[in-house]
C-alpha cells in the first residue's frame, strides 16, 4: 500500500533563516548577510532586487554554496559566480545592474532623500542566473538604505540668489560646513550632502548648473562666494571650519574658488574626478561652452558612447586656461580614477602636483589615484555604470550616452575607499583640534 | 575656552535598530580623562518624558565606548552596553506609576542619545549638550506586514514577516490589563514568526456584549493562523504572559482544536479552575482578594492570592496532558503571581506524569512579574486597571532594574532559540524521521 504522506501538514518548514543586518542602516554602512538551516553543502543563490525611483528594477546576486553546518555567510564565504564573485561582504549592493530587458543608459541616484532605498534580499535554490521574477524564493527579507540619518534636518535654501537644499545634523553644533557641488549634469542632487550630515557636517548641496536653463547659470564667483557665506554665517557653523567639495565639474569651482577668491576662505578642498582647466576671467559657462567649440576632439567610441576627456587635454600646456593652483593655500584632496574617460583625470592630478610643487605649497596636496576606476566617484556601494544617458548641457534637447569609464570591481573598491579617506581627511581637517598647517 | 577645541563627536550605531538589537555607542573628545555624562531621552506616546545617563571618562586616546568602558555612575554602573536603555526612568516630576509601552508599533520609538559636560546628575533639560544624536528603535522590521484581524468576532493583529513563507505562527497573549498590545507580535515577526497579538479581555465583542469570551475565541484565532496561506499549519506555537500564561497553559492540555507545537509561559501559573470559563478564572483569583497585601509604598501586591498552589487536581492544569515542549520563565522577586512556586509545582506534576523532558524553566533572581523583550524600562510598580473593581491601583510588579533588565535579555534570546528551535525544521520529537522515504 502506498501511503501519501502530505509532508506540508507533517515537517515543520524548512525554509532557510535569512538575517541581514542592519535592517535599517546608513548607504555606507556594512550590511551583514547570512543564511543558515540550509541543507549542508547545498548550491544557494543570494540576491537583491531594487526598484528605483525611475520605476526600473535593478539586481544582483551571487551563486554560494551552503556549509556543513547549513551556514552561508557573505562577508566570508566566496561568491562562485553572478554578479560578483570572491569574498565580497557588499557585493548584492555594488554589483547591480539593471535587470535583462531595461531601458539602456540608466544610472541610479536617489532623488528624495528623506525615505530610504528598499532592497529586497533573497535566497533561492541552486544557482539561479535569470528568471528570477519567475520563481519563488526560499527566504527573503527587506532592508532600507539611508542617505539621511535620524534627526538630520533638511532646509530649503532660496537666498540671495542661491539655490539649494542645506542638510544640518541633529545635536546643537556648531558644525564644520562644507559646500557640496556636483557636476555639469547639473540639478540639485542631495544625497551627499545629507549623507555628509549624518556624519556631522553642515552640507549645503547647491544647484548651481542647472542644464536645462544655462542662459540662467551666469555663474560668476559670487554665486559660490554667496553659497558658502550662507554656510559660514549659519549660527549652527563653525565660522573658518568650512570646506568645499567637488565632482567633476564641482572640482573645477572648488579649485577656482580656493585659488582665486578673496572672500571667502575654505578650511580645505576635495575635489574627485576633476580637472583644472579653467580659462581665467572667463565664467563658468563659458568655460563649458569652451569644449563644445573643440567638437572635432569629441571621440564617439564603437559602442556609440560619448568620450569627453581628450576634448580637454590640450588646455594642459596652456597655463593661461589653468587654475592658477599654486595660490590655494588650504589642504586639498584629490580622487581620481584612472580609467577616467570623462576628464583626463589622472594627467590633470599631475599636472596640479607639478604647479603646486613649484610654488611651494605641494605640502597641502594629497592625491589618491584609483586603477580601473571611473569619473564618477561616489559613496561607495551604489552600483557602477560604465556610461549612462547625460543630457548635454548647450544642447538643449539631445541626450547622449557619455562613457564614464572603470570596471565594476575595482571602481566599487575605490568608492569605498576612497569615502574612508574623505571622511578621514575631513575629520582631520575639519573636526581636529589641532591645526592643519602646523604639519609640515 | 574656545568652542573649537570642545568639539566633540558622537556615534550611534546603528542608528536605526530593532528594540531588541545591541547599539555601539562612541565618544570622541580626543582630550584623555576628560568626564562626561552619556545622556538619553526618550518621549514616549503618552507625552512623557524619560531619561537615562551614565558617567564616563574618556581613555587615553580621548574616547568613551559604552560597550566597553564602565559608567561610574548615574542610573546604571558598570560595563553596560545597553544601560541607557533598560534603566531609563520617568524625569524627576512624572507622575508615579507609569509604565513605558509601545502602542503604534508602525513608527519607531526615537531617543536622543547627548553628551554633557562633567558628571551630571540633573537638570539636563537646562543645559545644551556638547553633541546629540537621534536613534530610532523599531519593533517592526522592514517588510514586515500589519493585517488588523476582526473576522469571527475577534480583536486581533497580524504579523507576517516579510517574504514568501510559509512560516510557523504564534499566538502572542498579554495579561490581565486587557487591551491589544502588538509590540511583541511584531518583534517576533521580525523574526521570521507570523505572530497574532490577541485581545481576549477588552475585545470588541466584549465590550459591546458586555460578556468575556469563551474558550472558542482562542480557538478561532488558532484557525486564523492555521488557515493562512502563508503560515505553516502544523507548526504553531503559544506565547502567554501572566494571564497568558492561564491561557496558554489552559489549550495546550484540554484543546482538542489547537495543536501546539510548542508554548511559552511568562510570569504565570497553572492554578485556574480546570473546568473553568474566562469568568471562572478571574472569579477564582478574586476569592482570595484578602490576601492582598500593601507594602509601605502602597503599593498592591497580589501573589498571595493564588497561594499555596493547591494539591486539589480540580484546580490546577493537569500537566501531564502536555504534549510539546514547554518553556517556562519566571522573575524570582515577582510580586504580582506566585511564578516561582507554581513552575516548582508544574515541574512536579511533570516529573510524576513522566513528561518533564518536555519543560525547561528559566528562573531569575531578583526579576519581577513584566519580563519583556529586552531594552526597555524596567517598571517596579506602576498604576494597573484591575479587572475585578475597575479600579486603577499601583500594582507591585517586582524586579530589582539591572537584575531585571539582564533577566530580559536573556530570557529573549532564548525564547528566540526555543521558538525557533521548535517551530523550524529539527528534530521535533512527535514527527517519524521520514528520510526514509
Amino acid at each position: 500500500m502506498i501511503v501519501t504522506l502530505r509532508l506540508s501538514t507533517m515537517s515543520p518548514p524548512t525554509s532557510p533563516i535569512l538575517s541581514v543586518q542592519p535592517t535599517r542602516g546608513l548607504v555606507d554602512e556594512k550590511l551583514k548577510v547570512v543564511v543558515e538551516s540550509l541543507p549542508p553543502g547545498s548550491p544557494v543563490t543570494l540576491h537583491s532586487l531594487h526598484h528605483s525611483e525611475d520605476e526600473d528594477y535593478w539586481e544582483a546576486f551571487g551563486h554560494y554554496v551552503s556549509d556543513f553546518r547549513g551556514m552561508v555567510s557573505v562577508s566570508e564565504d566566496l561568491s562562485f559566480g553572478g554578479t560578483y564573485t570572491g569574498k565580497e561582504d557588499m557585493g548584492l549592493l555594488w554589483s547591480m545592474r539593471p535587470v535583462p530587458g531595461s531601458r539602456k543608459g540608466l544610472r541610479l541616484r536617489k532623488m528624495n532623500v528623506c525615505s530610504p532605498m528598499l532592497h529586497n534580499i533573497s535566497v533561492y535554490s541552486g544557482h539561479v542566473s535569470e528568471g528570477f521574477r519567475e520563481q519563488t524564493p526560499l527566504t527573503s527579507v527587506l532592508v532600507e538604505r539611508w542617505y539621511m540619518a535620524p534627526g538630520v534636518k533638511r532646509i530649503d535654501i532660496m537666498e540671495k540668489g542661491v539655490r539649494g537644499t542645506l542638510f544640518i545634523p541633529p545635536g546643537p553644533g556648531p558644525f564644520p560646513g562644507l559646500l557640496d557641488m556636483w557636476g555639469g549634469g547639473g540639478g540639485l542632487i542631495e544625497y551627499r550632502s545629507a549623507l555628509l550630515a549624518s556624519h556631522g557636517y553642515v552640507s549645503l548641496a547647491m544647484d548651481y548648473f542647472n542644464s536645462q536653463e544655462l542662459e540662467s547659470a551666469d555663474l560668476e564667483f559670487k554665486y559660490f562666494e554667496t553659497a558658502f557665506n550662507i554656510i559660514k554665517e549659519h549660527p549652527q557653523v563653525i565660522p573658518d571650519r568650512v570646506g568645499m567639495f567637488g565632482l567633476s565639474l564641482g572640482s573645477l569651482v572648488t579649485m577656482h574658488v580656493a585659488a582665486e577668491s578673496t572672500i571667502v576662505k575654505p578650511r580645505c578642498c576635495i575635489c574627485v574626478s576633476g580637472s583644472h582647466f579653467y580659462p581665467r576671467d572667463r565664467t563658468i559657462k563659458e568655460v563649458i561652452m569652451e569644449p563644445r567649440s573643440n567638437s572635432h576632439r569629441l571621440r564617439i567610441d564603437e559602442n556609440n558612447h560619448h568620450v569627453w576627456r581628450d576634448m580637454w587635454i590640450h588646455l594642459l600646456d596652456d597655463p593661461s586656461k589653468k587654475v592658477d593652483v599654486g595660490k590655494i593655500n588650504c589642504p586639498i584632496l584629490l580622487v581620481n580614477g584612472k580609467d577616467d574617460q570623462n576628464v583626463p583625470a589622472d594627467e590633470c592630478a599631475e599636472d596640479i602636483a607639478l604647479l603646486m610643487n613649484a610654488a611651494g605649497n605641494g605640502h597641502l596636496l594629497s592625491r589618491v589615484l584609483y586603477p580601473d576606476t571611473g569619473h564618477l566617484i561616489e559613496p561607495p556601494y551604489s552600483p557602477h555604470f560604465r556610461a549612462s544617458n547625460f543630457k548635454a548641457a548647450g544642447v538643449a534637447t539631445k541626450t547622449v550616452m557619455l562613457l564614464w569609464g572603470g570596471q565594476t570591481k575595482p571602481h566599487s573598491d575605490a568608492q569605498e575607499d576612497a569615502w574612508r579617506k574623505i571622511l578621514s581627511f575631513l575629520q582631520h581637517n575639519l573636526y581636529s583640534s589641532t591645526p592643519p598647517r602646523a604639519k609640515l | 575656552m574656545d568652542r573649537k577645541q570642545c568639539i566633540v563627536k558622537l556615534f550611534v550605531q546603528p542608528s536605526r535598530g530593532l528594540v531588541d538589537e545591541n547599539f555601539i555607542i562612541l565618544v570622541q573628545k580626543d582630550l584623555p580623562g576628560y568626564q562626561l555624562t552619556v545622556h538619553a531621552l526618550h518621549k514616549c506616546e503618552d507625552g512623557h518624558s524619560w531619561e537615562a545617563f551614565g558617567h564616563y571618562i574618556s581613555n587615553a586616546i580621548g574616547t568613551v565606548n559604552v560597550s566597553e568602558d564602565p559608567s561610574l555612575g548615574g542610573t546604571y554602573s558598570g560595563v553596560e552596553q545597553m544601560g541607557l536603555l533598560w534603566s531609563l526612568r520617568p524625569v524627576p516630576g512624572s507622575k508615579p506609576g507609569l509604565r513605558l509601552r509601545k502602542m503604534n508599533v508602525q513608527i519607531p520609538m526615537e531617543v536622543t542619545i547627548s553628551v554633557y559636560q562633567g558628571h551630571q546628575t540633573e537638570g539636563f533639560m537646562d543645559q545644551v549638550p556638547l553633541a546629540s544624536v537621534v536613534v530610532e528603535r523599531w519593533y517592526m522590521a522592514p517588510g514586515v506586514s500589519r493585517i488588523p484581524i476582526t473576522e469571527d468576532g475577534l480583536t486581533a493583529t497580524l504579523f507576517l514577516p516579510p517574504g514568501p513563507g510559509p512560516f510557523p505562527g504564534l499566538l502572542d497573549l498579554w495579561g490581565g490589563g486587557g487591551q491589544l498590545v502588538e509590540y511583541r507580535a511584531s518583534l517576533l515577526a521580525s523574526h521570521g514568526i507570523a505572530s497574532l497579538a490577541l485581545d481576549y479581555l477588552t475585545p470588541k465583542i466584549t465590550m459591546e456584549t458586555r460578556k468575556m469570551v469563551d474558550l472558542q475565541y482562542f480557538e478561532k484565532a488558532y484557525k486564523i493562523l492555521e488557515q493562512h496561506p502563508q503560515v505553516h499549519g502544523s507548526s504553531i506555537g503559544m506565547l502567554g504572559l501572566s494571564l497568558g500564561t492561564s491561557i496558554t497553559l489552559k489549550m495546550a492540555a484540554y484543546s482538542e482544536v489547537m495543536k501546539l507545537r510548542c508554548a511559552v509561559c511568562i510570569s504565570g501559573s497553572h492554578v485556574q479552575p480546570v473546568d473553568g470559563s474566562m469568568e471562572d478564572i478571574l472569579k477564582h483569583f478574586n476569592k482570595n482578594a484578602d490576601r492582598t497585601r500593601v507594602s509601605e509604598e502602597n503599593e498592591f501586591i497580589w501573589r498571595d492570592l493564588l497561594l499555596p498552589v493547591p494539591s486539589d487536581l480540580a484546580f490546577k492544569v493537569d500537566m501531564g496532558r502536555l504534549k510539546c515542549p514547554l518553556l517556562v520563565v519566571v522573575g524570582e522577586d515577582d510580586q504580582n503571581w506566585p511564578a516561582s512556586e507554581s513552575a516548582m509545582d508544574m515541574k512536579e506534576m511533570m516529573e510524576q506524569a513522566g513528561n518533564s523532558h518536555l519543560l525547561t524553566v528559566l528562573s531569575y533572581p531578583n526579576a519581577g512579574h513584566l519580563i519583556e523583550p529586552p531594552y526597555t524600562p524596567h517598571a517596579r510598580a506602576s498604576l494597573f486597571r484591575s479587572m475585578a473593581t475597575r479600579e486603577k491601583m499601583m500594582a507591585l510588579w517586582g524586579g530589582e532594574t539591572a537584575a531585571h533588565s539582564l533577566a530580559q535579555e536573556d530570557a529573549w534570546r532564548k525564547l528566540l532559540v526555543f521558538l525557533r528551535e521548535n517551530l523550524y525544521s529539527g528534530t521535533n520529537p512527535g514527527t517519524p524521521s521520514l528520510s526514509h522515504l
